[in-house]
C-alpha cells in the first residue's frame, strides 16, 4: 500500500522521533509513504485564533498540492494537522463559493477530495488481524493507558472517527499486539496542546492530572498518537515532577512505537531511545 | 459582519446550562467562565468579552463545542473573539504571552512556509522581553536545549519550501480580506 504523507512541522522538528517511529513501523507493515510535494504549515492554533480565512487557506493549499500529486489518501500523523486538513476539505466539498475563492487565494484548484487519515486509521486499513498475525514479540507486561487527547476525535462532525467521549480504537491495536490496557478517566482530556511555550502553567497542570490518573488506574505507560501530547507528557514530565514535587516516571509511547516493537523493530529504529523518559 | 459570525456559531441558541464550563479543562483558572463569555456575545457585548483574559487561556480543545446540547460553537466563539482583538490590539492585550506567541508563529511560517522552531523560540522570547522586561523568562528552558540537542531534537533550520513566495501571497490575501 502507498499513501501520500503530510508530516507537518512538528514531525520535521522537535517530534522527529515520531516521524522515525511512523516511517519504520509502516515500512515494516508494507505501507509506503510519499511526501506531499512542497507542503506548507497547516497554520495550527495560531491561524484559527487570529485569522479565520488563513486557517482555511493554509490547509487548502496542502490539499490542493496533494490533489496535484494525485494522492487519493494522505496520512497526517499530527492530529492538529489532520483536523485542519479535514475541516478545510469539508468546506471545499460543501461550499462552492468558498472553493472558488480558495482556488484564487492558494493559486491552485482545491476540490477537497483527498481522504485524510490519522495514524490509527492507517493501522485499521492495514487490518488489525493482519497486524496481530505479524507480531513477533508480544507486548507482555504492558499496561497501557491509551490517551486520545482532543483532536483525534473532536469536533466529531469534522473528524468522524471513533467515539468522542469513549474512544477505543487504540485499545484494539494494543490488544492485537498482546498488550493490556487500563480503563481510566482522562482519555479525552486536553494536555494543554500548543500552549507549551506561551502558557506553560496550563500545560503542567493539565498534563500532571493526566499522568496522575493514568498511574492511579494501574497503567505503566501512556500511549499517544499526537506530537503535542508527547511533548507535554514526555519532554515536560521533569518540569511537572519539579512543579508538583512528585515522581511520575511514566514512559510515553507513540502508538507506532508499540506496533514497531511488537513487529521486532529496535528502540533505536523507532526513536524510542530519544524520548526524555526512557527506561529501555 | 460580527452578527453574521455570531449567527453561524449559533450563539443565540445558548440557554445557559453551563455544560461548556463544566467540561472546560481551564475554566478553574479563567477570569470569566465560557458560558458567561457566550452570554456576553449573545447580549452584543463584544468589547466586554474581548477584554477577558479567558479567551487567551482557552486551549481550543473543542470539548465545549462537542458537548453543547444546543450545538453552540463555543470554541468558535473564542476564536472569533481572539481574531477580533487581534485586529484591534490594545497595549494590555499585546502583553499577553499567547498573542505574542501566535503572532510570532504566523510570522515564522509566513517567512519559511514551515515552522522554524529555533527561530520561533528566539522571536517569541524577544517579543515577551520587549513587553515585560522579564529576564527569567528569557532564560527559562535554556537548560532544555542541550537535552534536546542530545536527542537530535534541535534543528538549526527547518525544512525548506521551494515556493515560499506563494505563502506570503496567501497571507496577504487572507489578511487583507480580499482574494485579488
Amino acid at each position: 500500500m502507498e499513501l501520500g504523507y503530510y508530516p507537518g512541522c512538528a514531525l520535521h522538528g522537535t517530534s522527529n522521533d515520531y516521524e522515525d517511529s511512523v516511517r519504520a513501523c509502516l515500512d515494516a507493515l508494507g505501507v509506503g509513504l510519499k511526501e506531499v510535494n512542497d507542503w506548507i504549515c497547516c497554520g495550527a492554533t495560531a491561524a484559527h485564533s487570529i485569522n479565520h480565512k488563513l486557517s482555511i487557506a493554509l490547509p487548502a493549499r496542502n490539499l490542493a498540492l496533494a490533489e496535484r500529486d494525485g494522492f487519493g489518501e494522505i496520512l497526517a500523523p499530527c492530529p492538529m494537522c489532520s483536523m485542519e486538513l479535514l475541516k478545510a476539505a469539508g468546506l471545499m466539498k460543501t461550499d462552492g463559493a468558498l472553493r472558488q475563492e480558495m482556488g484564487r487565494i492558494v493559486e491552485l484548484p482545491c476540490e477537497g477530495r483527498t481522504t485524510v487519515l490519522n495514524l490509527i486509521q492507517v493501522f485499521q486499513k492495514v487490518g488489525i488481524e493482519n497486524i496481530k498475525a505479524a507480531v513477533k514479540r508480544p507486548l507482555e507486561g504492558l499496561k497501557a493507558a491509551c490517551y486520545y487527547g482532543c483532536l483525534l476525535t473532536r469536533p466529531p462532525e469534522t473528524l468522524r472517527f471513533d467515539d468522542c467521549e469513549r474512544p477505543s480504537s487504540m485499545e484494539a491495536v494494543v490488544a492485537a499486539l498482546g498488550g493490556a490496557t487500563v480503563e481510566w478517566n482522562y482519555k479525552t482530556e486536553c494536555c494543554g496542546a500548543g500552549m507549551t511555550m506561551a502558557n506553560e502553567d496550563i500545560v503542567l497542570d493539565l498534563s500532571h492530572k493526566i499522568l496522575t490518573n493514568a498511574a492511579a488506574h494501574g497503567a505503566n505507560c501512556v500511549v499517544v498518537a499526537c506530537p503535542m501530547c508527547h511533548v507535554n507528557l514526555d519532554m515536560k514530565q521533569a518540569d511537572i515532577e519539579r512543579r508538583y514535587s512528585v515522581r511520575h516516571g511514566m514512559t510515553i509511547y507513540y502508538l507506532s512505537d508499540l506496533v514497531g516493537r511488537a513487529l521486532g523493530l529496535t528502540d533505536e529504529a523507532l526513536g524510542i531511545n530519544r524520548h526524555f523518559v526512557y527506561g529501555g | 459582519m460580527m452578527a453574521a459570525a455570531a449567527d453561524e456559531l449559533r450563539v443565540a441558541e445558548c440557554y445557559q446550562c453551563g455544560k461548556c464550563t463544566a467540561g472546560c479543562p481551564v475554566a478553574a483558572r479563567m477570569d470569566r467562565m465560557p458560558n458567561q463569555i457566550v452570554r456576553q456575545v449573545q447580549m452584543g457585548d463584544l468589547e466586554g468579552a474581548m477584554a477577558s483574559a479567558a479567551i487567551w487561556e482557552c486551549v481550543s480543545c473543542q470539548t465545549c463545542t462537542t458537548r453543547c446540547p444546543k450545538s453552540v460553537d463555543c470554541a468558535g466563539v473564542m476564536d472569533m473573539l481572539r481574531a477580533l482583538s487581534a485586529e484591534r490590539p490594545s497595549p494590555a492585550q499585546e502583553r499577553h504571552h499567547t498573542i505574542l506567541f501566535q503572532h510570532a508563529f504566523l510570522k515564522n511560517i509566513r517567512r519559511h512556509g514551515r515552522l522554524n522552531e529555533l527561530e520561533l523560540v528566539g522571536t517569541f522570547k524577544t517579543a515577551v522581553f520587549a513587553k515585560n522586561l522579564a529576564v527569567p523568562f528569557l532564560f527559562k528552558d535554556a537548560m532544555l536545549a542541550p537535552k534536546m540537542a542530545q536527542r537530535g531534537k534541535l534543528k538549526l533550520a527547518g525544512g525548506s519550501v521551494r515556493d515560499r513566495e506563494v505563502v506570503g501571497r496567501i497571507f496577504d490575501r487572507c489578511l487583507r480580506g480580499t482574494d485579488s
